[in-house]
């Protein structure tokens, strides 16, 4: 076991693991954040995706001895009295269908909006590639997007 | 009420059963149908809170076990909100009759004098006498339904949707998915599957993984084969050194995958007439025969199979996202030698499924790994190689059809012929072994062949294959395999997708030996006003007939699922250049009652979306050996760039009864798509799926 420090939504982690294992094994195992999912472990669906000193990633397949920065999952994004515009058009427009992809689907959204605040379809649709849905829900989720930018545009000062 | 009970209430007649009324006021509403991300959950709350007359926040629906919820068999075929919809709405219904008559007690007025608003009753001049709450002590709901001193009338139809009930738990994060269950010292198993089907076990040593850190145990039983770790990194990594010490026999040849029909056409099968007018094929003005096939396919779920089970005095506990919990009770006591009561399913929400998928499976892996560690909760997970390679896949299918038209361009006769698999091998409908644990620790070389749901619940290989449309002679013939080396069951939809497209594609092959319009040609053969309504209203949505640019195509499918469920048609828009594109689906939808129409929206929706992924991307790769098609990238699904815009219109039909939504889609779509191809091209393709592979070969085949 190796001792390994971690910022997770803003809080300082210490863990003791195994050298090799998957930042998503930590996250959901020894910090107890459910959030990012199992999917493929090959960073092939998204399902994992977390912010690693804010870029989107697969926590899957990233060993967490390679985790630089602050790690941002889908809990520390918003909560249930300030949620992300992302999560709130997430409900507003009932984009889910199982909802197993979600997760790293907002995060990826959310990343996107924070760099680019009024994205096109076609970007939208970009930044979202690489996440699978298998409910078949992808058409509300680039909506949500789109509406969750125009919503962060209407709230802009 | 003297009308009949609903399926569910004949085998669950107590009204305690699906209700309780707390002191609190909460309404507890017990269900035994599950949550696949189909939105059940949520519908059934709003049929409840309807009915009762209550905020949709007091009713509380708890989850699915096998000791307190109704056993209302599976969660399958589109008839969740037909059966447990009917049975929710008259168990409500009577229970405010009841409550109304002990607040009619208590007041000392007549019964048809109490008004009821939000969960209060009161008396006509508006004085309060009492809520649910505080009625619940002096109302017994341990009675039957179908009390006939009650004079029930059902609400009338509800507009208002509810939202999904399991939204903002997912959509902040929250643990809600069977994944995220974890109990103190619970241990991660992982299985070492076979190299291929019917490969046996010859040779492995335990003792060096025994050994690797964190691990407790190494079971071998026949030749099934798992580790126990306390991490999930070390659960993988022990499994992953237990399968490079294991050796394996040869195991059982696997069909050619280059000539998927021949093997289909040629394996031992049971053949069923499911229609026999003796239709003719000799005096038509016209004769059109074709052959349509589809690859074996993948559930494909995004989250891989998981279950918890715990073995603790006498009792197991299983945790699992099964469609069925109450059979997987039964079949894990029957592979445990336990008695059923001992052993207790809870349903716990998964990643979709879409059929049967391997969450019975896993559910056995976990059950049989519990036994071994009495009093430790075990937790298995399949890899996502294993969920592609080892879940039961909807089956291959071939169909030849052929169809005769006369002088007026009438079809008069039908002959079609059907192979496949047999499309469910869920616990209940086979025998013993069906599930992977159970056949691998008995040697099982191969698992017993699945077989096809009866009539009554609208055929397995045979849905759809008799066609809707107004033919005079009809000839259907189904031949189901009774050898199974690549494993099947259901799969969303089970053989209405091949039949469907193979109907629709020939009905469009026959109006194009006729020169007459395709939707015109369906029409004509159509004379349930509903069937012909959808097939307008999506016909005119779409534009149909307007001219199109080159390269691009517009095709139209229908079917009514089951042949008595809802209705669906689809016109859709491909461009078809170097790569064919499905750029728009206009779909029109009859669902009868709906009851949460957002619900059933984003079900089409999302099951046009799925069959376009079918239709374009999917096939099961295989060698004479194994399953090869093992990752995403092997096993290609439509990505957000690949997926066409979709509009759904949804008749209205409050006065009809609710037929059900979530596979009405699987058909139609690859039909629409098909029709649109040959539009764009003037070739048909005829295998699914529509891959350039399979595009070139049927235009070399016509040239």
């Amino acid at each position: 076991m190796t001792s390994f420090a971690l910022t997770v939504n803003g809080r300082e982690h210490r863990v003791d693991v195994p050298r090799g294992t998957s930042l998503l094994e930590v996250l959901r195992n020894d910090i107890g954040d459910k959030s990012a999912k199992f999917g493929c472990g090959l960073g092939q669906c998204g399902a994992c995706v977390v912010w690693i000193d804010g870029h989107p990633t697969p926590a899957c397949d990233t060993p967490v001895e390679y985790v630089a920065g602050e790690v941002r999952t889908l809990v520390g994004l918003g909560r249930p009295d300030a949620m992300h515009p992302v999560q709130s058009a997430f409900l507003e427009l009932q984009a889910a269908q199982c909802g197993y992809c979600i997760a790293g689907i907002i995060m990826s959204a959310a990343a996107l909006l924070r760099d680019n605040p009024r994205p096109t379809r076609d970007e939208v649709t970009a930044a979202l590639e690489r996440h699978l849905c298998r409910c078949g829900t992808h058409l509300r989720f680039i909506d949500a997007v789109l509406a969750a930018a125009g919503s962060t545009l209407e709230s802009a000062p | 009420m003297t009308t009949d009970l609903p399926a569910s209430l004949v085998s669950n007649p107590w009204i305690s059963t699906w209700l309780t009324v707390t002191d609190e006021g909460m309404i507890g509403l017990r269900i035994g149908k599950v949550e696949l991300g189909q939105g059940i959950v949520t519908a059934l709350t709003q049929i409840a809170a309807h009915e009762l007359d209550v905020p949709p926040e007091a009713v509380l629906a708890a989850a699915t076990n096998t000791v307190s919820s109704p056993d209302e068999g599976l969660t399958a075929g589109s008839l969740s909100i037909t059966v447990s919809g009917a049975a929710v709405r008259r168990v409500c219904a009577e229970t405010r009759e009841l409550f109304r008559r002990a607040a009619a007690r208590q007041a000392g007025l007549d019964v048809a004098q109490v008004r009821l608003a939000s969960g209060v009753f009161a008396a006509p001049d508006g004085s309060r006498i009492g809520s649910y709450a505080d009625l619940s002590g002096i109302v017994d709901l341990h009675v039957r339904v179908g009390d006939p001193s009650l004079d029930v009338e059902l609400a009338p139809p509800t507009s208002k949707d509810l939202a999904r009930v399991d939204l903002p738990d997912k959509v902040l994060g929250r643990a809600r998915f069977i994944h995220d269950l974890d109990f103190e010292g619970m241990l991660h198993a992982r299985v070492v599957r076979p190299p291929g089907p019917g490969a046996h076990l010859e040779d492995v040593s335990l003792a060096q993984v025994a050994s690797m850190p964190g691990v407790e145990g190494v079971v071998r039983d026949g030749d099934f084969l798992a580790v126990l770790a306390r991490r999930e990194g070390q659960a993988t990594q022990a499994a992953e050194a237990l399968s490079a010490a294991a050796s394996w026999s040869a195991g059982i040849d696997l069909p050619d995958s280059d000539d998927l029909s021949g093997w289909l056409r040629s394996a031992e099968a049971e053949t069923s007439l499911i229609r026999n007018d003796a239709a003719r094929h000799d005096d038509s003005s016209a004769v059109v025969g074709a052959t349509f096939s589809r690859p074996f396919l993948a559930h494909g779920s995004i989250g891989p199979s998981c279950a918890i089970a715990k073995y603790d005095d006498g009792r197991l506990h299983v945790w699992s996202h099964s469609q069925g919990v109450f059979t997987l009770g039964r079949a894990i006591a029957a592979t445990l030698d336990l008695p059923p009561e001992a052993v207790v399913v809870q349903h716990v929400e998964g990643a979709g499924s879409y059929g049967h998928n391997a969450a019975d499976d896993v559910a056995v892996d976990a059950a049989l790994l519990a036994m071994r560690v009495p009093g430790r909760c075990v937790r298995a997970l399949w890899s996502r190689a294993d969920e592609l390679s080892w879940e039961p896949f909807g089956p291959a299918m071939v169909a030849d059809v052929k169809a005769s038209v006369d002088e007026n361009g009438t079809i008069t006769d039908w002959s079609y012929e059907l192979w496949s698999n047999g499309h469910t091998a869920r616990p209940g409908y086979t025998p013993r072994h069906g599930l992977l644990a159970d056949a691998h620790r008995e040697g099982v070389a191969m698992l017993p062949p699945a077989v096809d749901p009866p009539a009554d619940r609208g055929y397995g290989s045979a849905r759809n294959s008799v066609p809707y449309y107004d033919i005079g002679r009809v000839d259907v013939t189904v031949h189901r395999l009774l050898t199974m080396p690549i494993r099947t069951s259901s799969l969303r939809s089970l053989g209405s997708h091949l039949n469907t497209f193979a109907t629709e594609s020939v009905i469009d092959e026959v109006a194009m030996a006729i020169g007459r319009d395709p939707l015109q040609m369906r029409l004509d053969h159509l004379s349930d006003p509903r069937a012909r309504e959808v097939l307008s209203t999506a016909a005119a949505a779409a534009d149909w007939g307007a001219p199109l640019p080159d390269g691009h195509g517009r095709g139209v499918a229908f079917c009514r699922y089951k042949n008595r469920g809802s209705y669906c048609a689809v016109v859709a828009d491909v461009e078809a250049t170097d790569q064919l594109r499905v750029t728009r689906l206009t779909i029109a939808v009859d669902v009868g009652r709906a009851v949460n129409v957002d619900g059933v929206r984003n079900q089409i929706e999302g099951g046009a979306i799925q069959a376009t992924s079918w239709s374009l991307f999917e096939q099961v790769r295989f060698d004479r050996r194994s399953i090869t098609s093992t990752d995403w990238e092997s096993y290609p699904i439509a990505r957000f760039s690949q997926v066409p815009q979709v509009e759904v219109h949804l008749l209205h039909r409050p006065d009809e009864p609710p037929l059900g939504a979530g596979e009405a889609t699987q058909g139609p779509v690859p039909a629409a798509i098909s029709n649109a191809l040959a539009d764009a091209l003037g070739v048909r393709v005829r295998a699914l799926p529509f891959t350039h592979d399979n595009i070139v070969a049927a235009i070399d085949a016509q040239t």
